[in-house]
């Protein structure tokens, strides 16, 4: 009997050399990324998201924003004309989980942080069509009626600190009181308007 | 910065299992290609039935044969030109951080002495530049027109550029100053002083400086909030201040007119809870050349 016949009918051990066949990949092109630096290190200045804006990061999760919007600027010259200046990867150490995304069907919104007002958020988040006519992106009224009760925020943070994300004790403990009555748009707009800030003019 | 590079030990690594993986495929082609029982075409099968279905043991197809060996030598020769293996950079020495450089060092020489030459000329002489205010209506579309409309003309909460009403003043100077730096507006709210019958009597007083339709003893009341409140900033005649961008209350331009709300009851709205205009600073992200152009644009769109 040929050694694939003997193979092909143990469907165990078939699994199993799959298993270790597809791990060369990921044992190349993964696990060294754990040992560099590059990746590992925060960049210079930057800090944790607030508390608000943690939870405003959870709303763009929840209403999918980032299978429209990518968050990673390419080294293009056409990208870093638009956006500002191509992501980096100590950008994305605390990014728990990571919203690069791989579909732009609005911009990217890497460096969005600072480029619109407030009140253009606030605008645009009500009705896009408002401010930008030919816009193909939903409304999110529902943002500007629903207050955050604060009530797990405390906890997402402590699990973003075993993840290693360095908040201190006194942001944990304050978590609740400062995110507490806050409307939602308000919490999507601070995480906005602080993205990509860190790496700006450089 | 950081240090680019792979620890020596995953350098290592990467490289090994990277050819591990290809001397693997190239060895798993080779061996089939030897168990073939026969080398040519054949009516025999490999013995295995099911449900009356058979296989020809028919040899691999040589042109399938060499199509493999074809991708491992790509793959090699891919290694040796690029970076793949571990620390090593390939022999091209490509990066795309790299490519990225090259690409915006040539968009420099092409263009750099196109907007040096705009930028040696003055803001009226270009608003009368056709070819500068084609560029310059790109650099709008691409960055303005989001927040100022495709054709400058404004929205709720958004100045409208085209007419002759300026907050902070219609000079090329101080336009360029708007886009350069910025502008962070900031009216505060007068709920909790004026209460509720004070918004309604200032607001009667507001509208009738631009001699709308008002409650005559409602404004008499309202006139002294406004010195009290306003005046400092919007003027006691109610001109407005364009060193703090405080608008001109007497013309017929309102800025904060919400499209569902009539003029008194956007102005009682915008009494009540204050406004906070934000114009974001331009220079940081397009540097001077641009805001150079697109300040001749904006000034060109109130000249017409």
């Amino acid at each position: 009997m040929k050694a694939h016949d003997y193979i092909e009918k143990r469907l165990g051990l078939l699994g199993a050399l799959i298993v270790i066949v597809i791990s060369f990949g990921g044992l190349a092109e993964i696990v060294p990324l754990f040992h560099m630096s590059k990746t590992t290190t925060p960049i210079e200045g930057m800090k944790p998201w607030n508390a608000l804006q943690l939870e405003g990061r959870d709303i763009y999760i929840r209403e999918g924003c980032h299978v429209c919007h990518t968050q990673m600027v390419r080294p293009f010259r056409a990208e870093t004309e638009r956006y500002g200046h191509y992501s980096v990867a100590g950008e994305s150490v605390w990014e728990r989980p990571f919203l690069w995304g791989s579909k732009r069907t609005g911009p990217d919104l890497a460096r969005v942080g600072g480029r619109y007002s407030d009140d253009w958020h606030r605008a645009h988040m009500y009705n896009p069509r408002d401010v930008v006519p030919e816009s193909n992106m939903p409304a999110f009224p529902w943002l500007f009626q629903h207050t955050l009760s604060g009530e797990d925020t405390a906890q997402k943070m402590r699990v973003m600190q075993t993840l290693g994300v360095p908040y201190t004790d006194q942001q944990i403990e304050n978590a609740r009181e400062t995110v507490r009555g806050k409307t939602e748009i308000e919490a999507l707009i601070a995480y906005l308007q602080g993205l990509g800030t860190v790496m700006k003019g450089q | 910065m950081f240090n680019d590079s792979l620890p020596t030990f995953w350098s290592i690594w990467v490289a090994l299992i990277t050819l591990l993986v290809i001397f693997g495929c190239l060895w798993l082609v080779m061996a089939v290609r030897k168990s073939e029982k026969y080398k040519e075409e054949t009516e025999n099968t490999v013995g295995h039935a099911f449900d009356g279905i058979e296989e020809y043991d028919n040899p691999l197809p040589h042109w399938w044969y060499l199509k493999f060996l074809g991708t491992i030598v790509f793959g090699l020769g891919y290694l040796v030109l690029y970076p793949g293996l571990g620390n090593f950079q390939g022999i091209l020495n490509w990066s795309s951080t790299g490519q990225w450089q090259e690409e915006m060092a040539a968009a420099e020489v092409k263009y750099g002495p196109v907007f040096a030459a705009f930028g040696k000329k003055s803001i009226e002489e270009l608003a009368s530049d056709p070819a500068a205010l084609e560029v310059g209506g790109r650099l709008f579309a691409n960055n303005c027109a989001v927040c100022h409309g495709s054709g400058g003309q404004g929205a709720y909460g958004f100045p409208n550029l085209t007419d002759a009403d300026w907050l902070y003043g219609d000079s090329p100077e101080k336009i360029k100053e708007s886009l350069n730096l910025g502008r962070v507006a900031n009216m505060p709210a007068w709920q909790s002083a004026l209460g509720d019958s004070g918004i309604e009597e200032t607001a009667h007083y507001v509208v009738s400086l631009s001699g709308r339709a008002h409650d005559e003893t409602l404004a008499a009341k309202g006139q002294a909030h406004y010195q009290t409140y306003c005046a400092a900033c919007h003027m006691p005649t109610g001109e407005g201040m364009q060193m703090l961008g405080a608008p001109n209350l007497t013309d017929d331009v309102w800025l904060y007119k919400a499209p569902n709300l009539t003029i008194l009851e956007s102005v009682k709205q915008t009494l009540r809870h204050g406004r906070q205009g934000v114009m974001p600073a331009q220079l940081p992200r397009l540097g001077e050349d641009k805001v150079h152009l697109l300040t001749a644009y904006v000034y060109s769109l109130s000249q017409q």
